[in-house]
């Protein structure tokens, strides 16, 4: 995992705790990873896990309160300060967000046409018009947006169109990198995937990197390159989108995959318990109280981050160092703590 | 308690032969609110058929799928059977007794048998309730029970959900618990009344994915353990797939497809259920393939289109799906997405004002813009059809009248399919034409 | 319990300014309560009472002696005036305050709930109320209660919770229709709940939260009120209780022969009562009202985050 001067982002133990009355929740804690030009990183992991708060965390767009730790390297150059004016200045013109519900994003009472013009004039002032719409139009196209409704209002357009109308404000200024946080989700079927296929179709036409939160391990695995895998504020696992699902190689990516129900599923399948309180996480890996797999080095010790034989790098003892294994150390864990059956998320 | 082996399914087929529930011909149409002003002056503001002619019926010990989009009626339908949508037509009958015809007192006493499971467990829950009391709550509605008895059949119903140690969650409130908690909480005030039918509106669509099986399992065991039967509404296929006996598939207020699951999903006919099943996400990366996805999106119940209601999407479309002027429209529109801004710009110019094709009619009338003739409109048409003669909406275009002030274009008369047998299963589309039908194949038969 | 819990769960979590503003409103407001409570002992001589031991009082004296505060030209003693004063205003504006908190809340409920021409005819004359300035409703009531009942407490807190009602009612009736529509109420008349089961049991607890707020808000409004009422003659008489307002009228014409202290106490105790009033309705609504509250939020400090 070296840090090669191509990449859009690099992210090197980015810590993100929220301060809450009980303590800090340590939201995101610890985690590393590049992004190379108009690729398209899945971020996945059951809620409370985190994966919002590193989208926002990225973006600078933390609540009050929150304490952001690390290094984050953008195309090169070391991120300003959060809340700094450099950083508001990237924002919408190289950094972007696709949020869940699109109407937090729209005005109602503006036209698309002005969206568009006071995006565009909030980091290119005096643009004309014409050169707006020109721009405009051209990502609307893309997003499948016929030019015809350019002077329309925000409710004159379905749920669907609404959100590819945020993509399209989130792209228009093209910038290298977006977060969209689950943009399905609120979103029928049939448009879900029309949306997902237009994600996918992004790097095409434009070069715009991505990293997408998703609920739905089926959206990562036809739209995404590379797959994060992230549980109680770490990444997990980390690799190549079709490797990983092909042979997932945490237990955690495992349960996860075989818990989804699929058009394939014939029994269910779950993991048991719930992502842990994160002012409180468990020692060692965070994984081991649910874990088929924990053995007593896990109740312990922290596993190191490795690279696998299939190229993953994955957080878990199962893969060594052997060299850092106290002895006896893999032996089964036989105390579990108690799981009650409804302890879940 | 790891993983459950497979076996724990309840066995798929066994015998449903006594009716449970059935609905016949059921409307359910809400009057529009329109302005004060329209309605002070007693304008017709128009209606949303949520539920529009719909036969079902449900059998003892089934699970019954209803799925659709959002919009296609499945919560009102599900409403509807606990007589908590108002009825506009047609008949719901509950062991002989008529649900339509029912209020207050015997209203009531009929839902101690049906009861209902939300999509919003946060909602669903009074948030100013604890756990025992909301979960009790039905007993003493219907005075079944009290004091001891009464927190003995509360322990009971949490502990057969799950909630184990009951006494942990007796005193909590809603906004303590998980989601996943939460929807257990409303599960076992649905079952504490020992009903025979259970109406599950999405239950697990607002769970975390690692939660959803854990749901579903339980509503299997709880099916086994209490011989009840459900009507499982939701969008997501995968779980319809694994979870129901019989899938109806809606779209608009109808039913367009319905059959057993295993038939639906060997060989879904009605192109809508295609493109549903279609447009899965695989988890196999290997077996993911490009897909034809239906353009739009479900359109505004107030003003459905003519003929088949799913025409303006489908891709098999043809002459009597009921083609009308606000195709033309589409047509227009998604053929100015895929041309560059300066052609866009000149095409617009030569037609006039698309506005005017917003009508329900089988007749289109496309004006010419300022300085333009009806020539130069057709010719417009005519690059449009070349660039993509496949597309179904000629299919339906009778003919073209070019005239100097635009292009008038009549469509083919359209029909409303109805719902027919079609091999094993049940479809409403003109594909599948009633037997001896001269209407014969259409032009272009799915691949 | 549930809703006690509910209401005082924000209180834990303030911290700073509305804080501050809290505290002080209740110590304010817990010093007039202290007066009113023990008016008995706390005053020396009664609220119409102008001789003592057979001794009449001196007519306009001065602060200091015998009379602490002076006495007025009615040769009432000032400070026990005040004192008792304190426990009019504060029965007035229990009782009205409570009167209309309640009222208010039963016909919004009910309205909210059953819909129809009932809540159309109940929002018309709630709206009617409310277009009313205050006062002018309360002078109109004011008259009609004293012919009717005479000027005491109880026909002044009923004209305030005339006044105050319509509030009260918008406030419930708006949050009954928006709970109405919830899943919740849906659920519960699925189980099979009646009207009234699901008013007293989903829909109270989830519109109530509201109702403190505006009450403590209010309180310091009908203070105000009452002390205008007295003003004009109509709140309490003389000689059925001790009002403030009533007191600040009489003491009108003293201030030009120089003599103070037969207005300033009144006056400074309807000011202080009303600022304290106020400050817990504020810091009430700032603690209650999720929008204006400032959770408290643990510092992280650096350090913490490299082990
Ligand atoms: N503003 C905040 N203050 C305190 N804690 C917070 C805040 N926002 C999030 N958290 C906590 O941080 C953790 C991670 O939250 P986050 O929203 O990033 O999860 P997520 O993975 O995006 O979950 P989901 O899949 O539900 O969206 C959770 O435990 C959450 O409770
Ligand atoms: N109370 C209501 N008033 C007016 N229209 C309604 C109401 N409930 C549902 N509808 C309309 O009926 C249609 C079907 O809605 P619904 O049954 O909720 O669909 P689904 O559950 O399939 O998403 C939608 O167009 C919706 O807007
Ligand atoms: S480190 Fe141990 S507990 Fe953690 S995932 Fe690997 S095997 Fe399981
Ligand atoms: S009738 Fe069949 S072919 Fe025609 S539009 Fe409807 S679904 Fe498509
Ligand atoms: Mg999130
Ligand atoms: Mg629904």
């Amino acid at each position: 995992m070296s840090t090669t001067g191509q990449d859009v982002l690099s992210v090197r133990d980015l810590r993100v705790w929220y301060g809450t009355e009980r303590g800090a929740a340590r939201a995101v804690d610890g985690v590393s990873f590049d992004l190379r030009p108009g690729e398209i990183l899945g971020l996945v992991g059951e809620s409370g896990c985190g994966k919002t708060t590193l989208g926002r965390g990225l973006l600078g767009l933390l609540p009050r309160g929150a304490f952001v730790d690390g290094d984050v390297t953008f195309k090169g150059k070391p991120m300003p300060a959060v809340a700094s004016k450099e950083y508001r200045a990237l924002r919408g013109a190289e950094l972007g967000m696709i949020f869940q519900e699109p109407m937090t994003r729209l005005n109602p009472l503006m036209r698309i046409s002005e969206h568009f013009e006071e995006t565009v004039r909030a980091h290119h002032p005096g643009v004309s018009r014409e050169r707006v719409r020109h721009a405009a139009l051209e990502v609307l196209r893309v997003m499948g947006i016929p030019p015809t409704r350019y002077r329309s209002y925000p409710h004159e357009f379905s749920g669907g169109m609404r959100q590819r109308l945020t993509i399209a404000l989130a792209l228009v200024l093209r910038p290298a990198f977006i977060v969209a946080d689950e943009p399905t989700t609120a979103l029928d079927v049939l448009v879900e995937a029309q949306i997902i296929k237009i994600l996918a179709d992004l790097r095409r036409e434009f070069d715009t990197s991505l990293l997408l939160i998703t609920h739905n391990l089926g959206i990562v695995s036809e739209a995404c390159d590379r797959v994060a895998v992230m549980y109680a504020g770490r990444i997990v696992e980390i690799g190549d989108a079709r490797q990983v699902f092909r042979s997932p190689q945490h237990p955690y990516t495992q349960e996860l995959l075989r818990s989804t129900i699929s058009l394939s599923t014939t029994g269910l399948s779950f993991i048991p318990g719930s992502p842990p309180d994160l002012v409180d996480p468990p020692a060692g890996c965070r994984f081991h109280p649910r874990c088929p797999h924990a053995m007593r080095v896990c109740a312990t010790q922290a596993p190191v981050p490795l690279e696998v034989a299939g190229g993953q790098r994955v957080e878990c003892w199962l893969h060594g160092p052997e060299s850092q294994v106290p002895p006896g150390g893999g032996e089964p864990l036989h105390v579990r703590e108690e799981l009650s059956v409804a302890d879940e998320a | 308690m790891p993983t459950k082996p497979e076996a724990a399914r309840a066995p798929r087929r066994a015998e449903h032969d006594e009716t449970l529930l059935s609905i016949r011909d059921l409307r359910v149409h809400y009057a529009l609110r329109g302005s004060s002003l329209a309605r002070l002056f007693g304008r017709d503001v128009g209606t949303v058929k949520a539920v529009d002619g719909i036969d079902l019926e449900i059998a003892k010990g089934e699970v019954l799928g209803l799925v659709g989009e959002s919009g296609s009626g499945k919560s009102t339908l599900g409403r509807a059977v606990l007589g908590l949508a108002p009825i506009t037509g047609g008949s719901i009958a509950y062991e002989e007794r008529r649900i339509e015809t029912m209020s207050g007192r015997a209203l009531r006493e009929v839902r101690r048998n049906l009861q209902m499971v939300f999509q919003d467990p946060s909602a669903a829950l009074n948030p100013a309730m604890d756990i025992e009391t909301a979960v009790g709550h039905p007993l003493r509605i219907h005075r079944l029970a009290r004091g001891d008895e009464l927190r003995r059949r509360v322990v009971d119903a949490l502990e057969r959900v799950g909630l184990s140690p009951a006494d942990q969650f007796l005193t909590k409130y809603p906004g303590e618990l998980s989601g996943g908690q939460k929807q257990r909480a409303v599960i076992a005030r649905a079952i504490i009344l020992d009903p025979v039918l259970l109406i599950a509106d999405e239950p697990i669509s607002m769970l975390d994915m690692s939660v959803r099986s854990k749901l579903l399992q339980l509503m299997l065991d709880l099916k086994a353990d209490l011989d009840l039967t459900y009507v499982y509404i939701t969008h997501d296929l995968a779980s319809a797939k694994f979870f129901c006996d019989r899938v109806a598939i809606m779209y608009l207020g109808r039913v367009v497809e319905i059959g057993t699951t295993e038939e639906i999903f060997a060989d879904p006919k009605h192109p809508y259920t295609q493109s549903l099943v279609g447009a899965i996400p695989d988890l196999d990366p290997d077996r993911s393939t490009p897909r034809d996805l239906p353009r739009g999106e479900i359109p505004d119940a107030a003003s459905p289109p003519l003929g088949c209601a799913f025409h303006p999407r489908c891709p098999q479309a043809f002459d009597k799906c009921g083609w009308e002027s606000r195709d033309l429209r589409v047509l227009l529109e998604s053929h100015w997405t895929t041309v560059p801004e300066a052609e866009y710009d000149a095409e617009r110019a030569i037609i006039g004002d698309v506005d005017a094709l917003d009508l329900p009619d089988h007749v289109a009338a496309l004006p010419a813009g300022r300085g333009h003739s009806g020539g130069d409109v057709e010719r417009v048409l005519d690059t449009i059809h070349a660039a993509d003669p496949d597309e179904p909406f000629w299919r339906g275009v009778r003919q073209r009248r070019v005239v100097d002030a635009g292009v008038g274009i009549d469509f083919h008369e359209g029909e409303d399919p109805a719902l027919r047998p079609a091999g094993g299963v049940q479809v409403a589309c003109h594909l599948y034409p009633p037997p001896g039908d001269a209407a014969g194949p259409p032009p272009q038969p799915k691949e | 319990m549930a809703v006690m819990r509910r209401v005082l769960a924000p209180f834990r979590e303030t911290v700073g300014f509305s804080r501050w503003m809290l505290l002080a409103g209740i110590v304010i407001v817990a010093f007039f309560v202290v007066l009113a409570v023990g008016a008995e002992w706390i005053a020396p001589y009664g609220y119409a009472q102008k001789s003592a031991d057979g001794v009449d009082f001196p007519k306009l004296a001065e602060p200091g002696g015998d009379h602490l505060l002076g006495t007025d030209r009615l040769f009432f003693d000032v400070w026990s005036r005040v004192v008792w004063g304190a426990r009019t205003a504060l029965e007035v504006i229990v009782l009205a305050v409570a009167g209309s908190m309640i009222l208010g809340l039963a016909l919004g409920l009910v309205s909210g709930y059953v819909g129809g021409w009932f809540d159309r005819i109940l929002v018309l004359v709630m709206d009617a109320l409310y277009a009313f300035p205050p006062l002018l409703l309360a002078i109109v009531f004011g008259f009609l209660l004293a012919d009717k009942i005479g000027a005491g407490v109880v026909s002044a807190a009923l004209s305030l919770t005339v006044v105050y009602l319509p509030q009260y009612f918008r406030v419930v009736r708006n949050s009954t229709i928006s709970a109405r529509e919830s899943t919740y109420v849906e659920a519960a008349r699925a189980l099979g709940a009646p009207g009234r089961t699901v008013i007293t049991r989903y829909l109270f607890g989830n519109v109530i939260h509201s109702v403190p707020v505006i009450g403590t808000l209010n309180a310091a409004d009908a203070l105000g009120t009452l002390a205008a009422l007295g003003f004009l003659g109509l709140g309490i008489q003389p000689t059925d209780g001790a009002d403030w307002g009533f007191d600040l009228s009489r003491a009108l014409d003293d201030a030009s022969s120089g003599i103070w202290w037969t207005g300033v106490f009144s006056g400074a105790a309807i000011v202080l009562l009303i600022t304290g009033l106020t400050l817990v309705g504020e810091g009430l609504n700032e603690t209650i009202n999720p929008v204006l509250r400032k959770k408290r939020l643990q510092k992280i400090r650096r350090e913490e985050t490299i082990r």
